[in-house]
């Protein structure tokens, strides 16, 4: 069975690496600031034993007053997870660092992100549209997109 | 003048060939775009979204039961194991439990469905590479055909099975459903055997397969490639053990995996694997319990506001839903980890440095649904 780590428990040990990265423990997920989440994942995956080696998914949800990107992070040596939130506040240009040099695994993954919801990650080697066509207006996955 | 003492060099332009999207080995509308240094590959990039229906924005304006239909459509040949991977999701979203008939007739149900799906690589795999032409392909479709006919009798469909439910299956299984399914899994041990008979000591199969194709270990986890393709490549890791979700925790099998990570282990493995669903199959059968199918719930489910990931070991790997309710009756958010749209990243690895030749081997190897890659 693979263990959900406790998001506290974790939090104080990032704390003690990086002070101010973690803004909130969440029940069942670990939220960063955007601007240490590259710092966060980093330390997540290189630490020997937390070794989070496969990143499962990334999910983009719009909340309308912000974006959310939701990482299921797993790690196979170990069999634990853990999920890790952050947040884009800026609606006109929404920019979060891109993990895709951590895990290659991310690639598709925010290309699809930047394509459907139009955040753009920094630092991906490709950022452009994945399944709609280049020129396409908007994205569609936003709320306000109809 | 006096001639350079140094032998001419024949200096070659690369040049870029479309693999696509129109083509037989593809499956689908999908696009190699190759460039090549003479015969020999150095850049691939793959090119699709020819199929995108937007099924994630589809579902925000559809009922949680609604969406279950939309599951179907992604992965086409394993509408079976899309159900579940959905109805998963919800279940963990509401807390609702199932009866224990109905986890036994899912895990019969998803695990006959990862035998379609392997039968469909396979075969679909020799035929690209013509090993034995047609005919291998012919054998994998005859035995996929008795597992669509239990299909149509459970659900009235072949394909998109829509089957099942939150809480549950549609309705119970027809009287005339269990013979013939242990008529199947008595028969295929020994189809597979005859099977390898025919062809896995083939000689074309192996020149074609053993060496190509070479995916290490550790660019396939850090592509975050999943499934019987991760496993070829030597990592045990199905969520089937390691994670067990519905009741897999309670039948005896095993994790095939490979050594080099080869075409021909991609191979090898996804026989292997439809063994170990025969005797999860076989299991299941004997402990299937009566009694009720289905919990009951509302005709309209109203999750509470929260967020659910649910995910299951699908035949191509690990098929994800998160879903986002805020406490209407159509999810806020409905996002899927598609197995084989991430596998595909690692394509590059596998091909640059081949021939065109084995580009289709290779990719055909990845064993990928364009419906579910495209959503």
């Amino acid at each position: 069975m693979t263990v959900a780590l406790s998001p506290q428990e974790l939090a104080n040990r990032i704390g003690e690496q990086l002070p101010e990265a973690v803004v909130e423990a969440q029940e069942t997920a670990l939220f960063v600031k955007s601007d240490s989440l590259l710092d966060v994942a980093r330390f997540l995956k290189s630490t020997p034993n937390l070794d989070f080696n496969l990143l499962v998914s990334i999910s983009a949800i719009d909340y309308l007053e912000y974006f959310e990107l939701v990482y299921h992070l797993t790690s196979i040596t170990h069999n634990h997870s853990i999920v890790l939130k952050t947040r884009c506040d800026d609606r006109d240009k929404p920019t979060v660092p891109s993990v895709s040099g951590l895990w290659r695994g991310a690639n598709f993954q925010e290309r699809e992100i930047y394509d459907l919801m139009g955040i753009s990650f920094s630092g991906h080697p490709n950022l452009k549209r994945i399944v709609l066509w280049e020129g396409f207006e908007g994205h569609p996955l936003r709320k306000d997109y109809l | 003048m006096a001639m350079s003492s140094q032998p001419a060099r024949l200096k070659t332009d690369t040049f870029v060939i479309n693999l696509g999207p129109q083509h037989p080995s593809s499956h689908g509308v999908f696009r190699i775009r190759a460039t090549f240094d003479g015969e020999i590959i150095v850049d691939v990039e793959p090119i699709f979204g020819y199929l995108h229906r937007g099924v994630e924005k589809l579902a925000e304006g559809r009922t949680y039961t609604q969406d279950i239909s939309l599951t179907d459509r992604m992965d086409y040949t394993s509408a079976m194991t899309n159900n579940l991977a959905y109805v998963l999701a919800v279940e963990k979203l509401m807390g609702v439990s199932v009866p224990e008939r109905a986890e036994y007739l899912r895990v019969i149900l998803a695990e006959l469905n990862r035998i379609v799906s392997h039968l469909m690589a396979v075969g679909f795999w020799l035929n690209d590479m013509g090993a034995g032409g047609f005919t291998p392909l012919m054998y994998c479709l005859r035995e996929r055909e008795k597992i669509l006919d239990l299909f149509e009798m459970v659900s009235g469909q072949r394909l998109t099975v829509n089957y099942m439910r939150v809480g549950g299956l549609l309705r119970d299984v027809p009287d005339e459903f269990l013979p013939p399914l242990k008529r199947f899994v008595a028969e295929m041990p020994g189809f597979i055997d005859e099977y390898e008979q025919l062809l896995s000591e083939n000689e074309i199969l192996l020149a074609r397969s053993k060496g190509v194709g070479i995916l290490s270990a550790e660019t396939a986890i850090n592509g975050s490639v999943v499934g019987p393709m991760l496993r070829a490549s030597g990592v045990n890791w199905d969520l089937r053990k390691a994670d067990p979700y519905s009741i897999y925790d309670r039948f005896d099998f095993e994790i095939p995996v490979g050594t080099v990570g080869d075409n021909y282990d991609r191979y090898t493995v996804r026989i292997a694997e439809m063994r170990q669903s025969v005797r999860i199959l076989e299991q299941a059968i004997a402990q299937l319990p009566t009694g009720a199918v289905r919990t009951k719930l509302p005709n309209i489910l109203r999750p509470p506001v929260g967020e659910a990931y649910g995910h299951i070991e699908g035949p191509r790997g690990e098929l994800g839903f998160y879903l986002v309710s805020d406490g209407s009756i159509a999810p806020y958010r409905f996002r899927v980890r598609a197995p084989t749209f991430i596998n595909l990243t690692v394509l590059p690895d596998i091909l640059i440095g081949w021939k065109i030749a084995d580009a289709v081997v290779t990719f055909g190897s990845v064993d990928i649904c364009m419906g579910e890659v495209d959503r």
